[in-house]
């Protein structure tokens, strides 16, 4: 074992293995923490799934140097596992691997792979971290992940990323798009013949590299490693591992990907048959008291859901049957895509408990039995079972938050308070993701943005201290006008392109291609010495455009555009042919074919390099102040926490007091004071940063993302003043309906749960005098009306009817509902409120419960579904869950060009991965604005947005253009086109009768390039006559 | 994946489908291809918001004037799949070849240098 500490002067590359290629060097150069009293300005985050990954990028963004730390051998975690995700079924690894290249590639991120943390000492904002790096037996800096070495491997092992359900080598990838794209040696799998140290041509493989225990200073820790599912072997009724068409929801997952075992064929393991019904088994290892998972996983109704969706896209005629208690649909959009799945799918949901799973004998086909709503024991046959695992903490993540002593709940999460949702029990330490709470991919990255706002705070003055901005030579001009100077470099990538194409013959076509003034060929042109020789060909032969013919741009054209960016030549000076992904792998057999075919894809790439301009970026100066827009909970975290980072903030408010809907709370389901914790908010928000503007509306918006100017009218003297600003938090809130029906502002017994809160709060002693309570879930919710569920109201119910209990134990109290959806911990509140004699009813939306009056008794009937009849009851209070509605905000949706959902909530830019960005750059939502919340969710959010911004304002300046549309105002004939067009509403014609287009507000896309009709706008990168070059290098020659 | 598909399918990058504009696939015409297909985001997932539905109401209307010029309408086309499906892509790009094929060469290619 070898020990290295980056304080130490520079080691050498073979001691320290680097996950990066680039990074030796300036590592070495990151010293220790010379002043104790002075922060660290650098991030470790542990754990590289999703919330991994943002958190690291805000930090990167914000000016923090991060070390991302992940125990697999790469980043991803269980989202890269996963087909689909719902409620969009958007495609999870194209969501997700931006992510994965964005993080695996930022300078100011360390990837530390295959690797734990063993312990950290010191003084928050001051940590030393132990990380202990376990062998991978192939050198980092040499591994171009080709894979030749997994194709000489004579092993076969079982694949995890499959769920083991296919093989792989010993030395392998864990997924395609894996980042790092370095393989590892499985070394209890292989057998040590020393082929694949053969076939490696780049020289990578290793056999005795060891473990290294490395010293890391750091000023805070964000703990996101994730969950572990639930070992369906701890529910032994239901047959797991004994049957072989009884499998968990993951495996079904990978059975439905395209890169999963079968290629996304539906096909059932024991006799590769496609099966026709299909069960969900729900609630397996959740909601569970007998194993101690007495929580709701919070997401595997949803899962179900979508892979049951899927099941039936991939094969029209499955019947897939979904077993549940509840479906808890409470996210975002949730419940429109449950009614999809029953309507348009016709997936069913049985209400039911499962006794247990039985082979029918010689058919493979499962028998479930189950006990019905009614109550009655009932069987059915299917002929696949999936069950629904639920969300653990691994052993492993169990024992690191022992090592670094932080607390975990008695369920193995780790251990935080409603008011501090992201802090864990040691200071300096936050959390965020499923190891926090189950919870889905949105939540997850808005609380890992949490999270990053978070561990950013401590050590707001060490911003910008280590992290590093890349000092170029200056760039050479080169005039459009000037001869194109050609150089192209084709790869042979190992074999995988030499194997198949003539590598020598390609270039010796390129060399009498018009332009081109050198060719060459090299074994892997993405290696660093490559890119030495790429920059001495630039200046011997004076290159002004540089052609890679190798793999997909995808993954390389940063590299080396940075490469020929360091030879003093403008990146877009760069073109690539991809003549591996799109040529040589997919004609493998065809060898000539294949050959002409990289020959072409050159000629293509030299037609359009040689009309590829210099494009320069400028730098536009930030505005670093914010606006937030709301004062209650997540308006006035948002704008603390902005202002303890260092930013000035302007907090509007629309009434004449801070607080929101917190004013008309008094506790939490966990017993916390609400009007406590607000008092103390609303001391903070008086800070010297934070300029309080209440009485307050927004009346005017212009500019773009680091530099807004919003109008703001302030009552009553209607004084206007106008403030800039660079970035804006939209926390307009919701708030609760005023019910409709049920004799509700008939009757004062009959009130809404916001109501019966204040009242037992300023009068708890009237409890005494109430023997029949009963409560009606889903006023207003998942109706036409109003499609979503609105998500608290569950726990609201829980919560209120368990204050009544403890102030009048003899009270009958019942609550109808639909799906008890109290997800996550709160599932132990419903589980006590039960426990504590409170009858849960349910009901369906066409038999709802009938309240009138006779004389002055209240009646209130209504179906029951075990006695099968109406029950009549005669309640001493009716109390309401009404839906959550948003606060008006459509002028302002309209002012500031957001959208909202159908409901009137803001949408954000993208459901799973963006959840507090909007669109528009620079613009962010937070709290019950964006959809109903917990307070911990709104807080949790409000950071998230703070983490989103602070990309923003802790920068200078922004650099903008390059691949952008211009306009010929010439040629331009105000038609207006491109206004209608442009899906982000930035053109605009001028003052002069012409087409104009804000380089900073434009995407790049092309659109309006291709709809002008005078053809007055062209795009940068992509213009026409590049296109039409290309597209005529096609054919002919 | 590596998918094997016909090496005569030669892509030209774009940055939304929503670039491609009607002359560029006349122009491919012109210069003597002999099909045209359009690869975008499935519909309603544009990372562009909506450039995948213009690109469609174009590729149709050039459908369109295909048929009226006697190039036939077929030879150009519209696919619709998410950047995870590469089984559909390599599909739909031996889907097209076969289709091509039984059109045969375009009238418009001079260079009669062509595979049977």
């Amino acid at each position: 074992m070898m020990v290295s500490a980056i304080s130490s002067p520079p080691v050498s590359g073979g001691e320290l293995l680097k996950e990066g290629r680039n990074l030796l060097m300036e590592l070495s150069d990151r010293t220790t923490n010379k002043d104790p009293a002075k922060p660290v300005g650098a991030v470790m985050v542990v754990g590289g799934g999703i919330g991994g990954m943002q958190a690291s990028l805000d930090l990167a963004e914000s000016g923090f140097f991060v070390y991302l730390i992940d125990n697999s051998p790469t980043i991803g975690g269980v989202m890269s596992q996963l087909d689909k995700t719902f409620p969009t079924n958007d495609c999870a690894m194209c969501i997700m691997s931006p992510k994965l290249v964005g993080a695996g590639s930022h300078r100011n991120i360390r990837v530390i792979t295959h690797a734990e943390v063993k312990e950290i000492t010191g003084p928050p904002g001051s940590f030393e971290a132990a990380v202990v790096r376990r062998p991978r037996y192939i050198r980092a800096d040499k591994c171009t992940g080709c894979g030749e070495c997994a194709k000489h491997c004579p092993v076969t092992a079982i694949d995890s990323y499959n769920e083991g359900m296919s093989k792989r080598a010993a030395v392998y990838l864990r997924y395609p798009q894996a980042i790092p794209k370095i393989f590892l040696i499985d070394r209890d799998a292989c057998i040590g013949c020393g082929l694949c140290e053969r076939a490696c041509l780049a020289g990578a493989v290793d056999y005795g590299d060891r473990e290294i225990i490395e010293k890391i200073s750091i000023g805070t820790v964000i703990l996101a490693p994730g969950f572990e599912v639930f070992a369906a072997e701890r529910r032994p009724e239901f047959g797991y591992g004994v049957f072989p068409n009884v499998m968990t929801s993951l495996e079904f997952e990978r059975i439905l990907s395209a890169t999963g075992p079968h290629r996304s064929h539906l096909l059932r393991p024991s006799d590769g048959a496609i099966p026709e019904r299909i069960a969900f088994i729900q609630c397996v290892g959740s909601r569970d008291v007998k194993c101690g998972n007495d929580y709701c996983s919070s997401v595997c109704c949803m899962y179900a859901v979508k892979e049951a969706i899927i099941a039936k896209e991939h094969v029209p005629f499955v019947k897939p049957t979904i077993f549940n208690m509840d479906i808890r649909a409470y996210g975002k959009g949730f419940d429109a895509y449950y009614e999809r799945a029953k309507a348009d799918y016709d997936v069913r949901f049985v209400k039911s408990m499962i006794s247990k799973v039985r082979e029918k004998q010689g058919t493979g086909n499962l028998l479930v039995t189950f006990l019905n709503e009614e109550g009655k024991p009932s069987e059915e046959e299917f002929d696949l079972v999936v069950l629904s695992l639920g969300m653990t903490t691994s052993k492993s993540v169990r024992d690191m938050a022992a090592r670094l002593g932080v607390n975990l709940n008695r369920f193995g999460f780790c251990e935080t308070e409603t008011f501090t949702p992201l802090a864990t029990s040691r200071e300096g330490i936050y959390v965020c993701g499923a190891f926090q709470s189950p919870k889905d991919i949105p939540e997850t990255v808005a609380q890992a943005s949490g999270a990053a706002a978070a561990a950013a705070e401590m050590i707001a003055s060490a911003r910008g201290t280590l992290t590093t901005k890349k000092e170029y030579p200056p760039e050479s001009e080169v005039k459009p006008e000037e001869e194109a100077r050609i150089g192209v470099f084709i790869c042979h990538c190992g074999i995988n392109i030499g194997g198949v194409v003539n590598v020598p013959a390609v270039k010796e076509y390129a060399s009498t291609l018009p332009n081109v003034v050198h060719a060459d060929e090299n074994l892997y042109t993405c290696s660093q010495d490559t890119q030495e020789k790429i920059k001495n060909a630039v200046k011997e032969h004076g290159l002004n455009r540089v052609i890679v013919a190798s793999c997909s741009p995808r993954t390389h054209e940063p590299m080396f555009r940075e490469t020929i960016r360091e030879a003093g030549l403008n990146k877009f000076l760069f073109e690539m042919a991809n003549i591996r992904d799109q040529c040589s792998w997919v004609h493998m057999h065809r060898k000539a074919e294949a050959t002409e075919k990289a020959k072409l894809l050159v000629r293509m790439a030299v037609a359009n390099a040689r009309l590829n301009r210099s494009l320069s970026e400028t730098e536009v100066p930030v505005v670093r102040r914010g606006l937030v827009i709301g004062g209650g909970v997540a308006g006035m975290t948002a704008a603390l926490r902005l202002a303890e980072q260092g930013f000035e903030v302007f907090l509007v408010e629309k009434e004449d007091r801070l607080g929101g809907n917190l004013l008309n709370l008094h506790y939490t389901i966990e017993g916390g004071d609400v009007q406590a914790f607000l008092r103390e908010l609303i001391d903070r928000v008086s800070h010297s940063s934070i300029h309080l503007l209440l009485n307050s509306l927004v009346v005017d918006f212009s500019g773009v993302r680091g530099n807004f100017t919003t109008g703001v009218m302030t009552a009553p003297a209607m004084v206007y003043q106008k403030i800039q600003h660079g970035i804006a938090i939209l926390a307009t809130g919701a708030e609760e309906e005023k019910p409709d029906g049920y004799l509700y502002g008939e009757d004062v017994r009959v009130l809404t749960q916001l109501e019966l809160e204040d009242r037992l709060y300023k009068a708890g002693e009237d409890a005494a005098n109430l023997k029949e309570v009963v409560m009606i879930q889903c006023v207003g919710s998942r109706n036409e009306k109003h499609p979503s569920c609105s998500r608290t109201c569950c726990a609201t119910a829980v919560k209120n009817a368990l204050k009544l209990k403890k102030l009048n134990p003899a009270m009958n109290i019942r609550i109808l509902y639909r799906d008890v959806r109290t997800y996550g911990f709160l599932e132990t509140y419903y589980t006590q409120a039960r426990r504590e004699g409170i009858i849960f009813v349910r009901y369906d939306p066409e038999e709802s419960p009938e309240v009138k009056k006779e004389g002055e008794t209240l009646l209130l009937s209504f179906e029951d579904k075990i006695l099968k009849e109406r029950m009549t009851l005669k309640p001493d209070l009716i109390v309401l869950s009404s839906a959550s509605i948003p606060r008006e905000n459509k002028e302002l949706a309209n002012l500031l060009k957001v959208p909202r959902t159908a409901e009137g909530f803001f949408l954000e830019a993208h459901m799973k991965l963006r959840p507090v960005d909007f669109a528009s750059d620079g613009i962010y939502v937070a709290g019950s604005a964006h959809a109903p919340k917990l307070i911990s969710e709104s807080i949790s959010q409000a950071y998230a947005a703070v983490a989103r911004a602070c990309t923003i304002l802790s920068k200078e300046n922004l650099l903008v253009g390059g691949i952008v549309a211009v306009v010929d105002g010439e040629r331009c004939a105000a038609c207006l086109t491109c206004v209608r067009v442009c899906p982000y509403e930035v053109p605009v014609v001028n003052v002069h009768g012409e087409a104009e287009i804000d380089i900073i507000k434009c995407k790049g896309c092309g659109t309006c390039a291709a709809e002008c009709p005078a053809r007055a706008i062209d795009l940068m990168h992509f213009t026409t006559g590049q296109l039409e070059a290309k597209v005529g290098a096609l054919v002919g020659g | 994946m590596r998918l094997s598909y016909p090496s005569n399918v030669k892509v030209v990058k774009l940055p939304c489908t929503g670039r491609v504009d009607v002359l560029l696939i006349l122009r491919a015409f012109e210069s003597g291809v002999d099909g045209v297909y359009v690869a975008g985001c499935m519909e309603g997932e544009c990372h562009f918001l909506r450039g995948n539905l213009r690109a469609r109401r174009r590729v149709e209307y050039v459908k369109g004037l295909l048929e009226e010029v006697g190039l036939g309408g077929g030879r150009v086309e519209m696919f619709n799949m998410s950047a995870s499906q590469g089984q559909l892509f390599a599909q739909f790009a031996r889907e097209m070849t076969e289709r091509i094929r039984s059109l045969g060469p375009s009238p418009v290619n001079k260079n009669v240098k062509r595979e049977a």
